[in-house]
Formats: structure tokens, sequence, C-alpha cells
């Protein structure tokens, strides 16, 4: 019974890396940039999410959409200011601006809503279920991140096959070029998956927070650079990739924790990392590329 | 000419034995390229000093001879022998070391590198300067360079470069990269450069010294030459040995008047036009 | 000849080094008296010693990051083993050796070897791989090591060293003491850095990194970065070479984190995590990729910030997160580049209009 129930606590994490890989994927497939802000657009999501319901007394579910919003604007702008100055600069330049728009993002959480760490309530209204004679219990967290993860993940395979923006993206991510001179806006398609991107972070914090009630400014880094390992891990720039990964890296380690060290779970997860790149070193779905010579 | 150090240099360049043997062979040669054949049954000799050209239509697959002869991709199939070794399971650091150099069609030189040091790194495996005396500019460390310099200002002087040696490689003038990577390739001291279309870009006079130059590599290092080249002119005049190449396959081998006569060869290059006429038509 | 006419006309290799030696001396020279005298504040007094293994660090960084140009995102696991090697060789080392300049140049030694066979071990199979991928795994290796040290307890007693992962109490000691203490990281280390070591360590990793970078190796691992299929074209081995420069670069950053440990009583494996790479890397970025001078002047001045943010209180890690955004939007949009550019073509006819001038009314 604890391996079921390690299973589901493993697939409802996986699930939260999920879908803050699919914000990374996305980006990177498109922009070709790491946004390392991303983790921390999370922690405000989840702050605001916090804010909207302890303070303004909002219903969780508005509350979702409120921070859903925020972290949509945030995001466009985040891309507008500090990345799009940037486009023809080195990947470098853009990896250092991302690491100094998430010193800013944590730096004025901190100062908006100081150090001390806030107990998130749950936004999920119902109770755990018992089975088995309460031999295994599931939380409903993790249900509905489970859930919550399969919709936006057919969601987003729908909206980049069919919908006229989705193939804008995938024309951009091929070849940005090719799509400006097909009278294709590259600037708003990347704005654009900037938005989609920060909204699933936003979604991800209030999961995150909901499974794992503590808030502080720094609660995004740790799930952003896993979520971020995720990516790589699934394939960087495919979105089937980033919910593989995400799934696998969450139930790697759950049962890191449960089976073998509590403390070296970190160490356990990447170091499959390492050696699931070893051995397709470009990620479990990735493209292989080869250099024209 | 008197800086010209003659064949074989006592500086670096050792004497090289050669056998009878033809320098470069290739035996059914093919590649694909995930179920697409981009080369097949290329056999090929070359000849110990042979001026040797590779000819054909765009996309015929010629570079790609080139990446297999150098194990930038690894063949399908056949096997490549270089002065009698095969160089199968090798890569390109390994191939060069066996002895083939090569030029590349859009220029890669080392280009925030000085000239002096793109022709240095040329020369890196006959510099005598391990690791310890890289660290601390001691243990032979002075020797090595001043030897190294020595013979790097030798063969950039045999191009007429030595007065740009301090220059920054990215700022040459197009025509004097494209001699650059020449002189490049010739310090890693080898027994066949590849050049790939070394004229493309240039103007009639440059094309001149080029086939000048051409004939001299050969006649001072004593090495084969093989090149791909679309200046028709240029090929016809200096190559001694002919391969034209269509769809992958070898359509002709001879010497230029066979191929200029050759029934196929002109088909390949002009019956192309009155297919995309019949097509137009159509 | 004047001076500056003399410099110039110097080769690049002796141009550099009296630019940074120089540099680094005279920094040393100003401060070193400064400190001693009292005539410093606290706060900096305190800070040189890290300043001079931050400098260590973000040198042997830009060789892999600048002069290899492979991405690095877990230089602080390099000097992580460092500081651990190091505190555990000063603290065994304690009662046999009576001199502690001796202890801590072992230290110092032993860490860059530990941390130079760890960054041959993690090379090998890694440098295969290249851009984001090795990036994200030397992200990775660096976590696996501050993860292992975290668990990791180390005590000493009589019969020598003890090691285990669970806790303090298995280590089955007589008496003794422990060095290592699980999250709690090294305690109870006898301070022995100084700052004249770190001007030492300093000078020393010039030395290193800047003959390397003009040799027969450097040559070749510049080519890498440059074009590495032209280089691998003329017989270059692309793995022996990133291998060198990597091993190279990690065993300056176990020395320095050797260093920077003996300065403390207590140091935690989480001081050397993922930020403290990162902010390695910023210094790195923005002092100049590959330029070693300018690598020092920004660390030592990125490093100060904060310290002199102070005033602001809360407010100086969001201020400097704007100047680096601002920085590295100035250095690299290509609208600001547009605009400098142009302000100093104004500049350069308004003076030449002004030469003109007095060259007329000479006339």
């Amino acid at each position: 019974m604890t391996l079921i129930s390690n299973l589901i606590n493993g697939i409802s994490l996986g699930s939260v890396y999920a879908i803050i890989a699919l914000g990374y994927t996305m980006v990177y497939g498109i922009a070709k940039m790491l946004n390392f802000a991303q983790g921390d657009v999370i922690m405000v999501g989840a702050y605001i999410s916090y804010i909207c319901t302890t303070s303004l007394g909002v219903p969780a579910l508005i509350s979702i959409l409120i921070s859903m919003a925020v972290c949509t604007i945030l995001g466009i702008m985040i891309e507008g200011l500090a990345y799009r100055p940037l486009r023809k600069a080195s990947s470098l330049a853009v990896l250092i601006t991302a690491i100094g728009v998430s010193y800013f993002l944590q730096n004025a959480a901190l100062i908006i809503w100081g150090s001390t760490p806030r107990a998130f309530t749950s936004v999920v209204p119902f109770k755990s279920i018992s089975l088995f004679d309460g031999q295994l219990t599931i939380t409903p967290e993790s249900l509905v991140t489970i859930a919550a993860c399969v919709v936006i993940m057919v969601f987003l395979t729908l909206f980049t096959k069919k919908g006229k923006m989705g193939k804008a993206m995938r024309a951009v991510s091929e070849d940005k070029d090719a799509a400006l001179l097909m009278g294709i806006n590259t600037n708003r398609t990347i704005s654009m998956t900037f938005a989609i991107g920060s909204a699933l972070a936003a979604i991800a914090g209030v999961l995150l927070c909901s499974a794992y009630p503590v808030l502080i400014p720094t609660t995004g880094s740790m799930p952003g650079i896993k979520a971020f390992t995720a990516a790589v891990f699934g394939g960087i720039g495919s979105i089937p990739g980033a919910m593989i990964g995400g799934i696998l890296l969450g139930i790697i380690e759950i049962f890191g924790r449960a089976y073998i060290s509590t403390q070296l779970s970190d160490a356990i997860v990447f170091s499959v990392l390492i050696i699931v790149l070893l051995v397709k070193p470009t990620g479990l779905l990735g493209k292989k590329i080869t250099e024209k010579v | 000419m008197d800086k010209m150090v003659p064949y074989p240099s006592g500086a670096i360049v050792p004497e090289r034995d050669v056998d009878k043997r033809p320098v470069l062979e290739t035996h059914h040669l093919g590649i694909d390229f995930g179920g697409l054949t981009a080369v097949d049954e290329f056999s090929l000799t070359v000849g110990k000093t042979e001026i040797a050209g590779l000819i054909g239509p765009n996309g015929a697959g010629k570079t790609t001879v080139f990446n297999l002869i150098t194990n930038v991709y690894q063949p399908t199939r056949g096997t490549i022998m270089l002065n009698g070794k095969s160089t199968a399971g090798k890569n390109t650091s390994q191939v060069n070391r066996m002895g083939i150099a090569r030029t590349f069609q859009n220029i890669r030189l080392f280009s925030n590198m000085s000239v002096l040091d793109n022709v240095k790194v040329g020369l890196h495996n006959s510099i005598k300067e391990g690791f310890f005396a890289s660290v601390t500019h001691l243990l032979g460390y002075k020797k090595a360079e001043k030897i190294a310099d020595a013979r790097a200002l030798e063969l950039l002087d045999f191009f007429s470069m030595a007065d740009l040696a301090e220059e920054t490689a990215g700022s040459l003038p197009y025509g004097a990269q494209r001699r650059l990577e020449i002189v490049r390739a010739l310090a890693t001291n080898p027994s066949i450069i590849l050049l790939d279309e070394p004229a493309a870009g240039m103007n009639p006079s440059e094309t001149a010294e080029l086939m000048e130059n051409i004939r001299r590599i050969r006649d001072t290092f004593n090495i084969a030459v093989m090149l791909i080249e679309h200046d028709m002119n240029l090929v016809m005049n200096i190559c001694e040995g002919i391969c034209v190449l269509d769809h992958g396959k070898i359509i002709a081998k001879g010497t230029p008047d066979e191929i200029k006569s050759n029934p196929k060869v002109i088909e390949a290059y002009l019956g192309k036009k009155k297919e995309k006429e019949a097509d137009g038509n159509a | 000849m004047s001076i500056a006419s003399k410099y110039k006309g110097l080769s690049k290799y002796a141009r550099t080094n009296i630019k940074t030696y120089g540099l680094v001396i005279i920094l040393f020279a100003v401060l070193y008296p400064l400190s001693n005298a009292g005539l410093v504040s606290y706060s900096i007094t305190g800070q040189l010693v890290p300043i001079c293994t931050y400098i260590v660090m973000a040198i042997s960084l830009n060789l892999t990051v600048g002069i290899l140009g492979e991405l690095s995102l877990g230089h602080a696991g390099f000097m992580s083993i460092g500081a651990f090697t190091g505190a555990i060789l000063s603290a065994s080392l304690q009662d046999k050796v009576g001199s502690d300049p001796v202890i801590l140049l072992l230290a110092i030694i032993a860490g860059g070897i530990l941390a130079g066979i760890a960054g041959c071990l993690i090379g090998i199979p890694v440098l295969r791989l290249s851009g984001d991928y090795l990036a994200i795994v030397t992200l990775a290796f660096g976590e696996i090591i501050k993860n292992i040290i975290n668990c990791l307890y180390v005590g000493i007693d009589s019969k020598g060293l003890h090691i285990n992962m669970k806790d303090a109490a298995s280590l089955g000691m007589k008496g003794g003491r422990i060095i290592l203490n699980g999250p709690q990281g090294a305690v109870g280390i006898t301070k022995i850095a100084s700052f004249t070591a770190g001007f030492i360590l300093i000078l020393f990793t010039l030395f290193i990194v800047i003959n390397l970078i003009y040799s027969r190796s450097g040559r070749a691992i510049t080519a890498i970065r440059d074009n590495r299929i032209a280089a691998e074209s003329v017989g270059i081995s692309i793995t022996k070479y990133k291998l060198i420069a990597f091993i190279t670069s990690a065993a300056l950053a176990g020395m320095a984190g050797a260093l920077y440990a003996l300065n403390f009583s207590a140091v935690a494996a989480e001081k050397f995590n993922f930020n403290t790479s990162i902010l390695i890397l910023v210094f790195v970025v923005l002092g100049g990729m590959g330029n070693i001078f300018g690598t020092i002047i920004a660390t030592a001045l990125l490093y100060m910030l904060p310290e002199l943010l102070r005033d602001v209180g809360d407010f100086r890690m969001l201020i400097y997160a704007i100047l680096l955004i601002a920085v590295m939007l100035l250095t690299n949009s290509s609208k600001a580049k547009l605009i400098l550019e142009n302000a100093k073509l104004k500049l350069r006819s308004i003076f030449r209009k002004n030469n003109d001038g007095e060259v007329g009314s000479n006339g």
C-alpha cells in the first residue's frame, strides 16, 4: 500500500514539476533561452493567491484566476523589459539577465511580504480519501494536481497543433527569421509564450503550496531548478518531454526519499539526470541535432 | 625565397616514408542519412602527388565525400585507406594526424585569434610542448614556441602572408581568409590536402594566383591535393584526374580531356536545365 | 620612447601580465598596510580573504566559460570539495604540524588535488555534452556534492579519522572532536587563512591561467571554443583539451575553497550552493569572457557592492538585482550599443573639430 501511496505522491509532485517544466520548455523552444526567473514567478503566483484568500477573502478558485492574470502580466513585462532588448545578444548575457530578474523577484517579494514563512491554506476544498480501511490515504491535492496537469497537457498540445497562435509558435521555434518573413509577428509570439509559461507557473505555485504549505520568497527556487532539470531530462523544447520528465523526476524523488535516503533525495534525482543525459545526450524525447559542416 | 625551407624541412616536417602506393583509396564508400542515400559506391584512388578534382552539380554530395574521408561523418559502408592504413573507427582529429588535412566551404577560421596563432594551432601536433611547459612557460616552452613561430612564418611567407601575422584572422579580407585556411591545413603536415571550393568568391586574378599556389603546394610539399570546385577553368587547368559526382554516385572518372567529352557529364550538367524547362512547360 | 608607446609595443602576453599582476600587487600594497593599521572598517577587513577566494574562483571559472567556452553552473561544487578537504586536513594536522602557514599550504594543495580529481571524474563522461546540456549537468553535479556533504559526518580522535553518513553519534569516537557535522558543515575550524595567503593564491592562479592561455595548450583550448570542427580538422583532441581546461579550473577552485573554509570557524555545505555558482558566473560575465583583468575588477567591485549598499538595508539586494539587469541591458542590447556608438562618434567629431580649430589658429 505504501508503494501505491508513494507512487501517487510521486506523480503528484511530478505533475507540479511538469507544469513548471512546460513553461521552461516552451520558452526555451521559442526564445532559445533558459528563463531562470520561472521559479520565482511560481512564488509570486503563490503569494498572490495567498493574499487574495487570506486578506481579501476571495474564494480559492477566483484567487487562482487572479494569480494567473497577475503572473501573465508579470511574464509579459519581464519579457518586454528585460529579454526583448537582448534578442540578438549572446545566450549567456540573456542567462545572466534572467538571473538578475530572479534576484529581483525574490528580493521584491522579501520587501513586500517579508521573510516570515506564511502557512498556505490549500485551495482544494475536499477531504482526504481513505481506502482499504485507512491503509491508503490519498490527499485531494495530489488528485487535483494530477488532473490539472493532464488538462494543461491536453490543452497545450491542442493549442500548439491546431490554433493559429500555436502554429505561429512552432514556426518561430523552427526558424525565427523565416517566420518573420512569412509575416508572423515574432515579438508578439514570444510574448504570448511567456504569458502562457507564467500563467502555468501561477497554477504550479498554487498547487505546490497547497501540497507543501510553506511560503517564503525563495519557495520557487528549488522547484524551479528541479523543473528545469525535468525539462532537460525529457528533452528541452519538447512538450511531451517536459511532461514525462517532470513526472519521472517527481516519482524518483519521492521513491528515493522513501526507500533510499531522505537527505540524499536531491542527489539521487540529479544523479539519475546525469546518467540519462550521458546515455541520451539530448534528453528522453529531445531531437538529435547534427551540426552542418 | 631563401627564407623558405625546402621540403623536407629541417625544422619540424619529418621526412615521410612514402611507398609506391596511392596516398588515398576509397572502396565502395557510402552513407545514408535516415534511409536517404547521400553517397554510394564511391571508389577512388588518389596518387601520392596527384592534383585531383571532384566536381558535380549542386547537391551531388561532394562535401559529404570530404566529410566521409575526414570521418566527420562515419561511413555507413565501405573503407578508406590512407597510405595503406584504414581510417575506420578513427575520429576527425586522429584522421588528421594520420595525414589528411582540409579546408571548408564556409570558412572556418579561429576568427578571434591572430593569423600567426591560427597557423600555430595547425602546427599543434608538431610542437613539443607539454602541459607543464604550457602553464609554467619553462621546461622547453621558449624553444618550442620559437620553432613554431619560425615555421608558421615560413608557411605564411609561402603564401606572401607573413606581413599579416599579427592581424586578427576574422578581420582579413575574404581571399586572405581562404589562403589562411590552406596554410593552417598545410601546417598539420598532411599527405593529402582536401580543398572545398577554394576559389569560391574569388575574382579571376585571385583565381589565377590560387591555381599557381595549388601547383606550388604539390611541388614544394610533395603531397596530393584533392579539390571540390565549380570553376571549370580552374579544374580543367590544374587537375590531373577528375571525378564527377551526381546524385551521390560517380558518373565519370578520367583526365580533363576525357571528362570534357563524356556525354554523361554533359548530361549531368546540362540535362538538368532541359528537365527544368520541361517542368516549366508542363 | 615614451612608456606608453613602449607598453604598446609589447606582446599581448606581456601586456596582460603587467596589467593583471600590477593591479593585484597595487591593491595588496594599498590594502595590506591599511588593514593592519586598522584604517579600514571592520566590515571590509573581514571581507579581504573572501574577496581573494572569489577572485580565484572567478578567474578559474573564466577558464571554463570564457576560454573554453562551456557554461558551468556548478563551480561552487569544486570550491566545496576544496573547502571540506582543507578543513578536514587542517584539523587532522593541527596537533602534528606546528606551523600554521605549512598547514594552510598543505590544505590548499590537498583541496586543489581533490577538486581536480573530482573535475576529472565528472569531466570524462560529461564533457561530451555541450551547451545547455553541459550546463545542467554541472548544476546537477554541484547539487549532488552539496547534498552528500550535508549528510557527511567526520570526526577525529586518537585512533584517527572516523567517517559516517548517518549521524554524529554513530561515529563511535572515544573523546576526540567532530570536524564535519552533517548539515552544520565543518565546525571548530582554526582560522589560519590570511590576506597575504589570499594574495599569493591569486598570484599563483594568475600565473597558471595566463601562462596557459598563451601556450600550445591554451591555443588548442581557444581553438575548440572558436570553432570546434576546425580544431578537430587540424588534429586537436577535443576531449583532451576540454578536460585539461576543466580540471585546471576545478583544481584552482578547490584551492580557493580550502582558503575560504580556513578563514571561518564554521562553514556549511549550503554555502556552496547553486546561488554561489551563479554569483561567480555573474562576476565572470560582467568582467568579460576570457578577460582576466576585467574579472578581477568585476569580482572586487561586485563583491563589495552589497557591503557598500548596506545603508539601504533590505533594498540592497533589490538594487543589486536592478543594477545587474541594467548593466546587462546596457552592454548587450543592440539598441544601447547603437546609442553608445553614436555618442562615441559624436564625441570624436567634436574633439576633432576642436583640434582642427587649434591648428587653424596656430597657422
